[in-house]
């Protein structure tokens, strides 16, 4: 921070220069913006991905807000959410901090726990698909009753299933990033502590946690907001079945959109997913408060 | 300072690992399309479907190629889901091949309303040889207003009740004729720790063959034909609500496999629970005999497979003979083909398909060509019963109904299979069901 002439200094307060957001924001016009605008256009016309694109006012968005299956599509990707989040982020809190310390097991654990990640959502949801099978799967092969349940038949049973694929595959990249959040606290914070007498609960408690708020938040958002995108997976693992039991909102949209041909519709859908991922981004960040640029680290 | 410089590595090094397998698995998304056309514009292009008669069109390819080198046909394949997406999104931007395979039905309607797909009414006029090569009752499903946008281009898939021969002398019973004595068999199954029926219920698709054939037997064809034909309240039929009590009751009795809504079609292991003997029965399309007979040879061969018409429903309408499934699948021509294009894909209609090699290559694999006149050749297969019974069963049919998600429009189709999911599981009743298909006539 040491700062010798004047102008140098002008350049820190201002920033740096605005042109280095110019090529990911024409990108970003060009590859979100632009799709966004068409979307919601395509929103307000009559269209079965063939024929011509007719004007048909409200009707794709009457059609869908009227709709039950939009409704419960909603709610499953509300449970989805909730439960992905319960699920993944203390999981995923606990092992970062287990495998940011130095010992070589733990170095070699963390490295075991990155493979699911490593993995594309099409092959795990296959994988889990054979794994799963209620008559030629993991239960009947290990001769494991208790493991041969309906897993992705039974209407209760299978959105806690999805959550846990979910989980399996991406509790690893969360694990990262506490990972790397609780290797940036210094150590001298727990040096102190130690000197002060803390035990280990007391240092996680007072120390890891409160200098990991930025490090939660990130996560978070990624989570809830990223769970807005379950797509592949739960496509390739139970299709949004049975019925529509784990019918997303995103799965919804894909399904109208490219299965029953209403594109009109599956525009509305998409114009609904966006609205609500920005709502969620915009609270999630303000939870984080106004300054949340400042440093953590005062009086350290 | 230099344990940090490692360790920074190290993670930048992880990042840039998740960084190139991310962009790998993007890239392996988007280049999925027939790349390897690109080379040529004006090639004339054809997507076909993997799957049991993949090996068949491929050598039906290869030897016209050979042949007719100036008319060559570049050939790829896709599986069934991703091409029913694919095909319709290639066509809709202007990227579709020259032939396109499809099934007939609401999604052919919608290609000809669009004016996507060629008229070749003049060409089968022109032609009678290629008229009379094939079954009438086929034929026609590639018929629209009066003008043939289709032509079959494989075999008869009819529906067929299988069972296994073994597990029925197991319990000393005999294939059953009526629904009743259906449903009297599904306790003595059970008894003896062997399922009733299996069925790949999370592919949706397997549950609708239990509608169509029960509509079918209860209502006859005019039932569906009125669904079909959009008319306002035709899902009211007192046909379909009673086909959809009986499925929900075949469901009560526990006569389906434990945990059916988890089994795939898609994977086959709905046809391994009947080969494995775990299942008594399947009601499957007739295309699975040329799956078990790869999956399962000695079971097919040693002749324990057994196959039978759905059983009549006592106060039915329906004719017994009649049938449910796909008469065949089928190629159109693109009509945005440039005119070389079609010339060469109408020159391989002529006389590149259905050949003396491409029939028997069918017949060998254990299916039956839509073609007249092969009596003889069936009879020569060592599957010969089984071919012989399809080929009787599609020949003799008064009506040969679409499979119904095919025959209604995709927006139609998707809303049906999803709700009669739903009455599998129990989750809403017949009325239920009705009220909801009736709000999607004409869409």
């Amino acid at each position: 921070m040491s700062t010798s002439t004047g102008s140098s200094r002008r350049v820190l307060e201002k920033g740096p220069s605005g042109w280095l957001a110019a090529p990911a924001l024409v990108f970003f016009l060009l590859f979100a913006i632009l799709p966004l605008l068409g979307v919601l256009f395509l929103s307000f016309t009559k269209w079965d991905g063939l024929g011509e694109i007719k004007l048909d006012g409200l009707s794709s968005w009457t059609t869908v807000l009227t709709d039950p299956v939009t409704g419960n599509a909603l709610l499953v990707t509300a449970k989805i959410m909730f439960f992905s989040f319960i699920v993944q982020a203390p999981i995923s809190l606990l092992l970062g901090v287990f495998t940011s310390a130095s010992q070589k097991y733990r170095a070699a654990l963390a490295v075991l726990y990155f493979v699911p990640l490593l993995l594309s959502s099409a092959a795990v949801a296959i994988a889990y698909k054979a794994l799963l099978d209620p008559n030629f799967g993991l239960g009947p092969g290990l001769g494991l009753p208790f493991l041969a349940q309906d897993w992705l038949g039974n209407s209760d049973l299978v959105l806690f299933v999805v959550v846990f694929v979910i989980a399996w595959q991406f509790v690893p990249f969360h694990t990262l990033i506490y990972q790397g959040g609780v290797r940036q606290i210094p150590a001298s914070l727990y040096e102190a502590a130690q000197i002060d007498g803390a035990g280990r609960m007391q240092q996680f408690f007072a120390i890891t946690l409160p200098q990991l708020k930025y490090t939660i938040i990130t996560s978070s958002t990624l989570m809830v907001v990223g769970s807005l995108a379950y797509f592949d997976l739960v496509f390739v693992l139970t299709g949004g079945g049975p019925g529509y039991a784990t019918r997303l909102l995103p799965l919804h949209m894909y399904l109208t959109g490219f299965k029953a041909n209403d594109m009109g519709a599956a525009s509305a859908l998409g114009v609904i997913l966006v609205v609500i991922g920005l709502a969620l981004a915009l609270i999630l960040q303000r939870l984080g408060g106004k300054n949340r640029n400042a440093s953590q680290l005062e009086g350290a | 300072m230099e344990m940090q410089m490692v360790k920074l590595t190290l993670r930048s090094a992880a990042i840039a690992v998740t960084a190139a397998a991310v962009s790998l698995s993007l890239a392996a998304c988007g280049s999925s399309g027939p790349a390897g056309s690109a080379g040529n514009a004006d090639s004339t292009t054809m997507w076909g479907l993997t799957g049991g008669n993949q090996p068949v069109l491929q050598k039906s390819i290869d030897a016209w190629n050979k042949a007719h080198a100036d008319e060559a046909i570049k050939l790829d394949f896709f599986a069934n889901d991703a091409y029913k997406t694919k095909v319709r999104t290639a066509v809709g931007a202007g990227q579709g091949p020259t032939f396109i395979y499809g099934w007939g039905g609401g999604v052919l309607k919608s290609y000809v309303d669009s004016g996507q797909v060629a008229d070749m009414s003049d060409f089968i006029a022109s032609n009678p040889d290629v008229k009379s090569r094939y079954l009438p009752s086929v034929l026609k499903n590639g018929v629209i207003n009066g003008k043939t946008y289709a032509l079959p281009n494989n075999n008869v898939q009819p529906v067929v009740l299988y069972f296994n021969k073994d597990v029925f002398d197991k319990i000393g019973a005999q294939a059953p004729k009526t629904w009743d004595e259906l449903m009297a068999l599904v306790p003595k199954f059970k008894a003896a720790g062997i399922a009733p029926f299996s069925l790949g219920g999370q592919s949706k698709w397997p549950d609708l063959m239990w509608l169509e054939y029960l509509v079918e037997r209860i209502g006859g064809p005019d039932a569906f034909a009125n669904i079909a034909a959009n008319k306002p309240g035709a899902w009211s039929d007192p046909a379909v609500k009673e086909a959809l009590t009986k499925i929900q009751e075949l469901v009560d009795a526990g006569g389906f496999v434990n945990g059916f809504s988890s089994v795939a079609a898609d994977s086959n292991a709905d046809q391994a629970l009947l080969y494995t003997g775990k299942a008594a029965m399947i009601l499957q399309g007739g295309w699975i005999y040329q799956g078990m007979k790869k999956d399962a040879a000695d079971f097919v061969k040693s002749g324990k497979l057994g196959y039978i018409t759905f059983p009549t429903v006592s106060g039915g309408k329906g004719d017994p003979a009649n049938v449910v499934g796909n008469p065949s699948n089928f190629w159109s021509i693109s009509s945005k083909a440039t005119d070389s294009q079609k010339k060469a894909a109408l020159d391989y209609v002529k006389s590149g398909m259905f050949t003396d090699a491409d029939t028997q290559a069918l017949i060998d694999s254990g299916a039956v060509p839509v073609t007249t006149g092969i009596e003889s050749k069936l009879a020569a297969s060592p599957d010969k019963d089984f071919l012989s019974y399809v080929y009787g069963m599609a020949k003799n049919a008064p009506s040969f109904t679409l499979s119904w998600d095919q025959a209604l429009s995709p927006a139609q189709g998707d809303a049906m299979l999803a709700n009669l999911d739903q009455i599998f599981l129990k989750k809403i009743s017949p009325d239920q069901f009705v009220t909801t298909m009736n709000a999607t006539i004409g869409k």
